[in-house]
């Protein structure tokens, strides 16, 4: 399901650094060493066997991440992004594996498109690629996609991102064909009819700015629909990016009931609230909406207490010529790949909201699972798929600091903590700053 | 006045000087309003006499630039501009590279080439008079972005208000209609809250934006409340908005019926103030509009002089300090 360049794996060997990988319940400065790209020894004063060596002194080496939702905006937009340096910004990010959607131009709705994608990932992404294709052609809402086909054909799940299954029935339908594909099914939750032209979180901000309002309920009475159809049909499902208190409540206690759901939450939504759309700045500007202060802590506790299990960019370049303008007129979305772990140690792990832990588990673990993807584990007898991480380096995001083809980044002019220094994904050396 | 906060300082050379602007009241202080109001007040005087034009602004460019139709506010903005000697332009969106695709951004850096001492823009989008502001070295006035701001309009309401009361701290303002989609309001409802005046927000529940009431006003749908005000704003229904299918009311004329400002629901000396364009017989009676206790054409007086006192405080005075009426008269 994952497609990369095939270059040979490596001879590694990761000098003591801290190793933590809350999975395997490790957390000790340790030599790593790779063979052929798969762990073959982790230990202290280990033999560097004349592998290539990598210093890891004051540096913390993680589970690599996994990111389940990234915008390689290929085909169609490949002024905004290509596999290629999408890709490249993902293991600048630390990531070993990401999954792209399928909302480009044309949609990913058939086996030809999906193995095009598929012969160009092998051909240059730095970091094994997956594909999700769509739930409906062209992502009408109207027609299911040849679901089994493009399971067989290595789609690694389905979604209509960046539009909501609206039909009850349809969605039933697809969930029902799940059970065929044993692929994941992914939803972006959203009511358009009360969505309408909405610009922000519907609140005290929208109200004083003037912006069209995007209430939380638009979100939560699909995540509710979805949920209640996943329980009937007795079918996994996967809830994209959810931005709301409400959600979060509504998937609480499905999960509690025994439905098969997980979720995914952004960093934007954990580290803003809707106040900083009084910047009127573009690059705030996305969907779901940036929410209040009560929605943001849910999602942190959520986050915590397991209810969403993933952490996701929902990577979305844009062409600088398309953000520049007033924010009612400029797309949405904001690019994620490069910067998701400072973001998140920055907002979150330093001020003592998220433990280190589970910000590591919440990016690398838990989105492997949502999928269905091997989960990236520093363990003996594992592919070496590992992240060297400085949490002292402060810096400076500036345009220049992107790999990505689009520098439409919420983080732009911020100093930030915690930088990677060195990704390895399925054995190979992908990154080194 | 307001400072624009450069929010991506990497691609700006190191801190010039910050530009003033009008851009919100949001952005502006009580002072900053009281000296506004004061100058205004010296150029109503001025305008008295026989000749009405002023020098101050001799050799100072003014582009006028709106995307927006609009008959009293860019009328009111080139005469300003002319009574004050400044050399005017205008430009509107049709006939103009506009038309032809081009970005706000683009004509923004077109025109700044020019070295507009003031570019006053009409925008339909919210935040378009920022983005001018970050990419010219103009002086930027906001004569209204979308639903966000007009703080002309403000300033010239407030000007109203206080040459009618003599006063605005504790004063009663009711404002009526449809709030949601009123740039007019939200630059009001800041003004008054500035001022110390108190506001109530009557109309329909979905033209009462939910959370408006974090902007120190009180909501109400119940039309009775406008007895209490000791002046009745009325804003504008605009029917663009009922086409839509949107449903916010379900007709103009049930509107009418429950929010409509008829004699029948004033008070005798109850001040009546609308921002114009007035559809007459729908948000506001006909004999409402044309009573003596409506406000409506001295709103339009007073727009010209506080637009006048915008050009001449962002053009000559510091960030602080009340010019005053003597040293206009040398100017």
């Amino acid at each position: 399901m994952l497609f990369a360049r095939s270059t040979p794996p490596e001879n590694l060997f990761v000098r003591g650094a801290r190793v933590v990988d809350p999975a395997e319940g490790v957390d000790g400065v340790f030599d790593v060493r790779v063979d052929d790209g798969v762990i073959s020894a982790l230990g202290t004063d280990l033999d560097t066997n004349s592998h290539r060596v990598l210093d890891g002194e004051g540096l913390v080496l993680a589970p690599a991440f996994v990111d389940p939702h990234v915008h390689l905006r290929t085909p169609g937009r490949e002024d905004e992004e290509t596999i290629a340096s999408g890709s490249a910004a993902a293991a600048a990010g630390g990531y070993c594996a990401i999954l792209a959607m399928p909302n480009t131009d044309p949609v990913v709705d058939s086996a030809a498109t999906l193995g095009a994608l598929i012969e160009s990932a092998r051909a240059e992404a730095e970091v094994p690629v997956g594909f999700l294709a769509a739930i409906t052609k062209q992502q009408g809402g109207t027609e299911l996609t040849e679901m089994a086909e493009l399971a067989d054909a290595g789609a690694a799940g389905f979604s209509d991102d960046g539009v909501p299954v609206a039909s009850p029935g349809l969605m039933r339908r697809a969930l029902q064909y799940g059970a065929v594909t044993q692929r994941r099914i992914a939803l972006h939750c959203e009511e358009t009819t009360l969505s309408r032209d909405g610009q922000m979180h519907e609140g005290e901000v929208s109200a004083e700015l003037g912006f069209t309002g995007y209430p939380s309920v638009a979100e939560s009475l699909m995540v509710e629909r979805d949920l209640a159809l996943a329980a009937y049909e007795r079918q996994p499902l996967h809830l994209l990016h959810l931005s709301a208190w409400e959600s979060v409540q509504a998937l609480r206690r499905a999960r509690a009931e025994g439905v098969a759901a997980t979720a995914e939450v952004t960093p934007h939504h954990l580290c803003l609230t809707d106040e900083a759309v009084r910047s009127l700045d573009a690059n705030v500007k996305m969907n779901p909406p940036l929410r209040s202060a009560s929605d943001r802590t849910a999602l942190i506790e959520g986050l915590k207490d397991g209810t969403i299990t993933a952490i996701a960019t929902d990577h979305a370049p844009h062409a600088r010529h398309e953000k520049e303008v007033p924010f009612e007129a400029a797309p949405f979305g904001v690019t994620g790949l490069e910067t998701a772990f400072a973001a998140l140690y920055t907002h979150l792990v330093e001020p003592g909201l998220v433990p280190f832990e589970t910000l590591l588990e919440r990016m690398s673990a838990g989105p492997a699972r949502a999928y269905g993807l091997d989960e990236p584990r520093i363990a003996v007898g594992r592919p070496a798929n590992l992240v060297l991480l400085d949490l002292n380096a402060s810096y400076r995001i500036t345009e220049g600091s992107f790999r990505s083809r689009s520098v439409n980044s919420w983080l732009l002019g911020e100093t930030v903590k915690g930088a990677v220094r060195t990704t390895i994904a399925a054995g190979r050396v992908v990154f080194a700053a | 006045m307001a400072e624009i906060r450069v929010m991506r300082e990497d691609l700006r050379p190191p801190a010039p000087p910050p530009k003033r602007h009008f851009i919100s009241i949001k952005d502006v202080t009580r002072e900053d309003v009281e000296r506004l109001l004061a100058t205004a007040r010296t150029f109503e005087r001025s305008l008295e006499r026989e000749v009405k034009k002023l020098p101050t602004l001799k050799g100072r460019l003014v582009i006028n630039v709106f995307y927006e139709s609009s008959t009293r506010t860019s009328s009111s903005f080139e005469l300003a501009a002319k009574r004050l000697s400044a050399d005017t332009m205008s430009i509107k969106s049709s006939g103009s590279s506009v038309d032809k695709g081009e970005s706000l951004k683009d004509t923004a850096i077109t025109l700044g080439a020019y070295d507009p001492d003031v570019i006053v823009i009409r925008h339909p989008q919210i935040g378009a008079p920022q983005l001018v502001a970050r990419v010219t070295d103009a002086h930027v006035v906001n004569a209204g972005d979308g639903k966000h701001q007009h703080p002309t309009q403000a300033l010239l309401d407030l000007y109203t208000m206080r040459e009618s009361f003599g006063r605005l701290e504790g004063l009663h303002v009711a404002i009526v209609g449809d709030v949601l989609h009123s740039r007019v309001a939200r630059s009001l409802i800041q003004a008054l809250a500035l001022t110390g005046a108190q506001v109530t927000l009557v109309g329909p529940p979905a033209l009462l934006p939910r959370g408006i009431e974090a902007m120190s006003c009180e909501t109400t749908t119940d039309i009775a409340a406008i007895g209490a005000a000791d002046v009745v704003y009325v804003l504008r229904m605009q029917r663009e908005r009922m086409q839509e299918g949107a449903n916010y009311v379900p007709s103009l004329r049930e509107y009418t019926a429950r929010w409509g400002v008829t004699p029948e629901r004033l008070r005798p000396g109850q001040k009546v103030m609308h921002p114009g364009p007035m559809n007459r017989g729908v948000e506001i009676d006909p004999r409402v509009a044309d009573h003596a206790d409506a406000l409506i054409e001295t709103q339009v007086r007073a727009g010209l002089v506080s637009r006048m006192a915008v050009l001449y405080d962002l053009l000559t005075s510091g960030p602080v300090g009340i010019k005053t009426e003597t040293a206009l008269e040398v100017a």
